[in-house]
Order: C-alpha cells, then sequence, then structure tokens
C-alpha cells in the first residue's frame, strides 16, 4: 500500500512540474445513493457500486457505454491507454474529482520533443459533458480493479429521475 | 559530391523539360522505371507490384539491414518514402516532417521541411497522428498535413512553392492522407467521418494550388459532381441521388470521408477513389440509405464529374469505411479480357468491378468468418441488385439504439482497413494484409457539436469466436472471388504489402517484423524484426546497381489503440491467455526507415 502511494505521487510530481502532492479519489466506498441512482462516497463523491453477483450501478453502465464511444479512440479500450494516449485507469487515482472534471471539460496539453499529446476541451459536447459523473464513476471502479475488462452484463436501470435531467442535459424532448 | 548532386537534378531536369507534357505524362513514364517509386502507391494503378528481381525467393533468405534512418518522431507511421533518382522523400506523423535524403551520398539529408502547426489539430484526428505519405510531380513535393493544409515543396530545395488549405480542423476536418498527382492537378481527399463532416475529393492546379473542382461525397448534384451521364450498376442515379437518401439536411454533416489511397487510368480517363462511413456510428439517426457513403467513385479528373459510382453498405450499421484502395488490372474473365478494378473493403467483401462501366462482377468474403450479410445480390433482373443481404442478427439499426449486438464480424477496424494490397501480374494474385477481428456495436443517441466527437455506439472488439489470431495474409483470386493461400499472424497486418517479379511478396507485421514469403506458396522466407510495429507500406528500388527493399516503423493509427492494450477479451476471467497477449508485450513505441539489401557477393 505504502509503495502504491508513493508511486502515485512520483508520477504527480513529474505531470506537475513537482508543485503538487498526490491526492488521489480516496476511499471509494458507497455510502449513499443520489435520487438519480447516483453513489456517493463518504466525501461526497460519485462512486461505483457494485454487487456480489455483478451487477452494476447506473452510472457504471452508462460511464462505460459513454467511454467507449467518445474515449477509446485515443485511450484505449476499458481505460487501458493506447500508443498515443495514457490508461485512464492509471490517471484517475492520481486525480481528484474535480481535477477530473477540470481536465475533461477544458482539456490539457502534455508537448515535449518527443510526445505531443493533446487532449481536446470536451465542455462544449453534450455527448460527454452530460456524462461526466458516469464516465468519473466507470473509471474510478476500473482504477480500483472494482470492474475488469468486460461489459457489465448485469445493470441496475436508468430511473426517471436520470432520464429527464440526461434529456435536458442533451436537449432531447 | 557536387557531381553526384548535379547528376541528381539533371535527371529530374529531363524529365520536367518534355515542353508543353502535362505531370502526368512525366510521372506515367517515371512509374515505368523500376528503379524509382515515384507514388505513394507504386503506380497509378496502384498494384504495388515491382519489376525488380534482384531479391528473388532463392536469394531473399540471406537479406540483410543496409542502413536505416530515425525520423525523430514517435508516433504511428503509415505509407512509405517516395525514390526519385537517387533522392529519396521521408514523411512522418504530426508534425508531418519531410527529409529529402542524398542516397548517392553516404544518405545524408539535403533539406528538412518542418511546417509549423497548431497543436489542437492532434485530438481533433481520430486514430493517431498518421500521414499517409508525399507525392510528386512538376518538380514539387506534396504534402497534406494534418491541419489540411496543402503545401508544394521544391523537391530541390524544400522551398514552399505554395500552399492551399484543404479543410478546417476547426470543424474537425483534418488531413492524413497521400496527394495524388493525375495530369496538371493535385488530388486529394480529407478526414473527419467521425467529426460529422462533409468529405470532398479536391483537385488543385499543380502549378498554383488554385482549387479546379471539388466533388462531395453527399449533397446536392453540383456538389456532387454527378450528372445525367453518371450511372451506378449500369443505370443513371438520375436527379439528388444523394438528397433523397438523406433525413432532412443530414448530408451536411454526414461524413464518407475521402482518406484513402486515389488510382487513374490514363486511357479511360478516370481516377477511383472510395468513401468511408456515413455519420454518425448509430443507424438509427440518419435512417436512407447515406448516398454517396461507402462508394466507389470513378471522376473525370478534369472536370470531377463522376462517370460512375457504386454504393457497396447502403445505410451502414457498422462503420464499414468504403476508402480502401482500387487496385487497376487487365484480366481474363471467362475468356474475355477486361478492364478491372479490385477492391477489399472494410466490410469484408472483395469486389471485382468493370472499371470503364462500373459493372459488378464478383463480390464475395475474403475472410469466411464474415457475418453481418449473406452475399450480395448478383441478379441484374432483381430489384436489390448490387445490395448487399443484412442479416438480422447482425443489423444494429434492427436491434436500435441502446441494445448491445453482439459477435458481429468484421469489427469496424474492417477485414481490411488502408494497409493496401498488393497484386503481382506475373501470378495475378492479389496479396492482402487483412484484420481477424469481430466485435460487440451498441448504436446510442448523439447530439452535434461542430469539431467535437460525433461517433454515437460503444464497440468492443476481439477474435473471432474460438480463435486466437487478429490477422491473416493472403492470396487472392480476384477474377472468382477465392482465397488461394492464407497465413496466419498473431496480430492484424496493418502494412501495406509489395509484390515483386522475383516472386517474393513482402509485408510487415504490429510485432515489427518485416516478412517476406513466396508469391504462390505464402511459404515464408525471411524475417526480420525492426525497432518497432509496422503499419508502413513496403517500398523497393535500385541505387547503384543494387536492388533495396524499405519499410517504415512505428507503431501506432487505429492498431495502436485496441492492439496495444490488448483487445477486449471476451473471456477475462476464464484463463484464457497467448494469443490475445498485448502488443506492448512485443514492441514499443518508435520512427525508424529500415532498409535491407543482399550482401555483397
Amino acid at each position: 500500500m505504502r509503495k502504491i502511494c508513493s508511486v502515485i505521487a512520483a508520477m504527480i510530481f513529474v505531470a506537475s512540474g513537482g508543485i503538487a502532492v498526490a491526492e488521489g479519489p480516496g476511499d471509494p466506498t458507497a455510502v449513499k445513493k443520489e435520487d438519480d441512482g447516483k453513489w456517493l462516497d463518504k466525501e461526497g463523491n460519485p462512486t461505483y457500486k457494485i454487487s456480489a453477483d455483478g451487477t452494476v450501478d447506473w452510472f457504471t453502465y452508462s460511464g462505460y457505454r459513454r467511454y467507449h464511444s467518445e474515449c477509446h479512440v485515443c485511450h484505449g479500450p476499458d481505460g487501458m491507454g493506447s500508443t498515443y494516449a495514457p490508461a485512464l485507469k492509471d490517471s484517475v487515482k492520481s486525480m481528484s474529482y474535480g481535477d477530473f472534471l477540470g481536465v475533461v471539460a477544458s482539456g490539457r496539453k502534455n508537448i515535449s520533443t518527443a510526445q505531443e499529446n493533446v487532449m481536446p476541451a470536451f465542455g462544449d459536447n453534450p455527448n460527454v459533458a452530460c456524462y461526466m459523473d458516469d464516465l468519473y464513476v466507470y473509471l474510478r471502479a476500473r482504477s480500483d480493479e472494482a470492474w475488469g475488462r468486460q461489459r457489465p452484463a448485469k445493470k441496475d436501470e436508468k430511473n426517471e429521475v436520470y432520464t429527464k435531467a440526461e434529456d435536458a442535459c442533451m436537449g432531447h424532448k | 559530391m557536387r557531381k553526384v548532386l548535379l547528376a541528381t537534378f539533371l535527371g529530374s531536369a529531363a524529365a520536367l523539360a518534355v515542353g508543353g507534357a502535362s505531370a502526368n505524362d512525366e510521372l506515367n513514364k517515371m512509374a515505368q522505371n523500376p528503379k524509382d517509386w515515384v507514388m505513394p502507391t507504386g503506380d497509378y494503378a496502384n498494384t504495388r507490384y515491382s519489376k525488380l528481381n534482384q531479391i528473388n525467393a532463392q536469394n531473399v533468405g540471406k537479406l540483410q539491414v543496409a542502413w536505416t534512418f530515425s525520423t525523430g518522431v514517435l508516433r504511428g507511421h503509415e505509407g512509405g518514402p517516395l525514390i526519385i533518382g537517387n533522392m529519396m522523400y521521408v514523411h512522418t506523423p504530426f508534425p508531418n516532417k519531410v527529409y529529402a535524403i542524398d542516397l548517392s551520398n553516404e544518405n545524408k539529408i539535403v533539406w528538412k521541411y518542418e511546417p509549423k502547426q497548431d497543436p489542437n489539430v492532434i485530438p481533433v484526428m481520430c486514430c493517431d497522428t498518421v500521414n499517409r505519405g508525399l507525392s510528386f510531380g512538376d518538380g514539387k513535393i506534396f504534402l497534406h498535413q494534418a491541419d489540411t493544409t496543402l503545401v508544394a515543396l521544391d523537391a530541390k530545395t524544400g522551398q514552399v512553392a505554395w500552399t492551399a488549405k484543404n479543410g478546417d480542423p476547426s470543424k474537425g476536418e483534418t488531413g492524413t492522407s497521400a496527394p495524388m498527382v493525375v495530369k496538371d492537378k493535385v488530388l486529394v481527399g480529407i478526414s473527419g467521418g467521425e467529426f460529422g463532416v462533409q468529405a470532398h475529393m479536391t483537385a488543385y492546379d499543380i502549378k498554383t494550388g488554385k482549387v479546379a473542382w471539388r466533388g462531395f461525397s453527399e449533397g446536392p448534384d453540383d456538389q456532387i459532381l454527378v450528372d445525367d451521364k453518371t450511372t451506378a450498376l449500369g443505370k443513371p442515379v438520375g436527379k439528388d441521388s444523394s438528397l433523397k437518401t438523406w433525413q432532412g439536411d443530414q448530408w451536411k454533416i454526414g461524413g464518407g470521408a475521402t482518406w484513402g489511397w486515389i488510382s487513374y487510368d490514363p486511357e479511360l480517363n478516370l481516377v477511383y477513389y472510395g468513401s468511408g462511413n456515413p455519420s454518425t456510428w448509430n443507424p438509427k439517426q440518419r435512417p436512407g440509405d447515406n448516398k454517396w457513403s461507402m462508394t466507389i467513385w470513378a471522376r473525370n479528373p478534369d472536370t470531377g464529374v463522376a462517370k460512375w459510382v457504386y454504393q457497396m453498405t447502403p445505410h451502414d450499421e457498422w462503420d464499414y469505411d468504403g476508402v480502401n484502395e482500387m487496385i487497376l488490372s487487365d484480366q481474363s474473365i471467362n475468356g474475355q479480357p477486361r478492364k478491372l478494378l479490385t477492391h477489399f473493403d472494410r466490410n469484408g467483401l472483395g469486389y471485382t468491378l468493370d472499371r470503364a462501366t462500373g459493372e459488378l462482377l464478383v463480390a464475395e468474403k475474403y475472410d469466411p468468418k464474415v457475418n453481418w450479410t449473406s452475399g450480395v445480390d448478383m441478379d441484374k433482373n432483381s430489384p436489390t441488385y448490387g445490395r448487399p443481404k443484412v442479416l438480422d442478427a447482425a443489423s444494429t439499426d434492427k436491434a436500435g439504439e441502446d441494445h448491445n449486438v453482439k459477435g458481429i464480424c468484421p469489427a469496424a477496424l474492417g477485414t481490411k482497413d488502408e494497409q493496401p494490397a498488393a497484386y503481382s501480374p506475373d501470378t495475378q494474385l492479389f496479396y492482402v494484409p487483412t484484420n481477424h477481428v469481430c466485435m460487440d456495436y451498441e448504436p446510442f443517441k448523439v447530439s452535434y457539436t461542430a469539431g467535437q466527437p460525433y461517433v454515437g455506439a460503444t464497440l468492443s472488439m476481439y477474435p473471432p469466436a474460438g480463435e486466437s489470431h487478429m490477422g491473416n495474409f493472403i492470396a487472392w483470386d480476384g477474377k472468382t472471388g477465392k482465397i488461394v493461400w492464407s497465413n496466419k499472424e498473431q496480430f492484424s497486418v496493418w502494412s501495406g504489402a509489395l509484390a515483386t517479379a522475383g516472386n517474393v511478396v513482402f509485408y510487415g507485421t504490429l510485432e515489427g517484423y518485416l516478412k517476406a514469403v513466396d508469391a504462390k506458396t505464402g511459404k515464408e522466407l525471411y524475417k526480420f524484426k525492426t525497432p518497432s510495429g509496422i503499419i508502413g507500406n513496403v517500398t523497393t528500388y535500385e541505387n547503384g546497381g543494387k536492388q533495396y527493399i524499405a519499410v517504415l516503423s512505428g507503431v501506432g493509427g487505429w492498431a495502436g489503440i485496441g492492439l496495444a492494450a490488448g483487445l477486449t477479451d471476451p473471456t477475462a476471467g476464464l484463463g484464457a491467455v497467448g494469443g490475445y497477449a498485448a502488443l506492448s508485450n512485443y514492441t514499443a513505441l518508435g520512427g525508424t526507415l529500415t532498409v535491407f539489401s543482399l550482401p555483397a557477393n
């Protein structure tokens, strides 16, 4: 455990030029369920809830689906990374929920002589922006290996509160 | 030194000094010289066949590395170099450097070009920052930059002669394709099928860079450049042939990207290329046939007007882009000599058509695992003549939004992607690098935002049930539509093939091997592991009396997405290992040109 923490700290150190300290998402245990079916951890951040029989909460499932439409062409299947973009299942280990939202909304650039990695800003793209929590929850489950490299077979159904919020965000009637 | 350089320039000057002859005459002549490789496709027919035979089936086992060159870029390296006289021109992925190398002077860099481009174009490029190569004509080297700038460089000095802007990256339009010089024009396509672009093929004046014509893949007749003589399967397409097949003005974001290779028949005066998938990947959201996405186009290079079209996958439900190359050959079918066009589509069907008329002659599966269709209706009197019969079990449209359709073969990567096949007139066989991958596909509703991905489907990809290899390298008879031999490869074969008069066929693998096989039997004769996985195309040339084989290695492209991480393993947790092992266990990023030759004596 201590070893893992120091690895994460080293990664952050490299990524941010040595100013920040490691701030992972913390304990993922789900303690509270919102009306839209989203589970929160004790800090109030979105998290996953996976039952012993493999049933995943709606957000984990929705995040799986949106990830493999919007993110996987760069970040690879199942958050595993590609030859030109990092493995998000590892990236979220060293990011807070707030950091995650910021990077997805505003993008980031990491340009050196050897690599030119550019993440676009998705804040204006409803296909991503409306599903930030879904993506975060799915990747958090991947980062903890709470969910593996497969499509969730059993899931909680989408509820009405979620559907209403989704339609409003996506501009559907 | 000075003498050598002078000789080069005299060589190209002589080629240019043919009075009023167009660049086409010059290029046509130069392409006959097997010592050079003057077009990205080898020749106008896109055969990727060389008459050179110094390296042959008997001696290829002795091949050695003659020299190597690092491009200084670590992204996916598609395409291959041009060789003109003693000069070699090497391109790279973003930032799209071009090196001019003197093969007669210790491979010295004579000039280098590196454009300044806004790095914000990088994430707009679906599937890595690849570039498929350069073209030559009229004493210039043509490069289609990632930011869609088409630039003409003086072949001697690297000085910019002119630039033209082919698209707008802020709308998702990017440049990845190799331009093609035809007559006094430079033809170039555009990428952005995953961003809802209205894609086009555009011809630029070779002297000035001014637009001569632009033919869109979908839209009104005056935009897609069809007239009352344009036919599909022998019948006139009629008025508004594209508009009628889209709901409302969806054609404006209809995709149909044109980033594949271009071929040309000087006698028929027709250029051929394919258009890609309609946007979005969710078929429910765009009812209709979505013409003319997924189409083989035959256009007049002077005017751009289409002589004939053939849509292979009407109303695409799987992202089976139709951009792959059109290989032109003259062969006899049923004892009759025919001018043929052969095309290995992403949808898993190998098509042979009459390239003068667009008549469909053969459409057969070139991977037996293809399962989305039972085949193409070949009955000329049938109302569905020329259409593939879609099987319900594989129809993502029938299943509808939010339903996951499992076990569709091929995957969206296609049975073959852009990696070009080769054709040998000696064996009358096509040599085809293929993918052997299936998928689950679940479409869902998405909304369009300019410059943002417009995908609308979730995919997972894996080898066909019960198999562990994800690629094959096959020999194909285009006259009958049959596989003659097939070699298994652990990963998709994502490298363009080369056929030679030495009875040897070359290709690269994602692990990084350059392989040589017997053209008649497929027997492996040689392999060498280059510094990185190969998604480039194999090239040959002669310099100083010696034949060389050259290939770019540098893993990436769409192959670098899934395969670098290892494709989704549907039996994960059941202990399956081995064949599904990740590509990252075999190779890492790179950017190297490796050149081979036989040892002295």
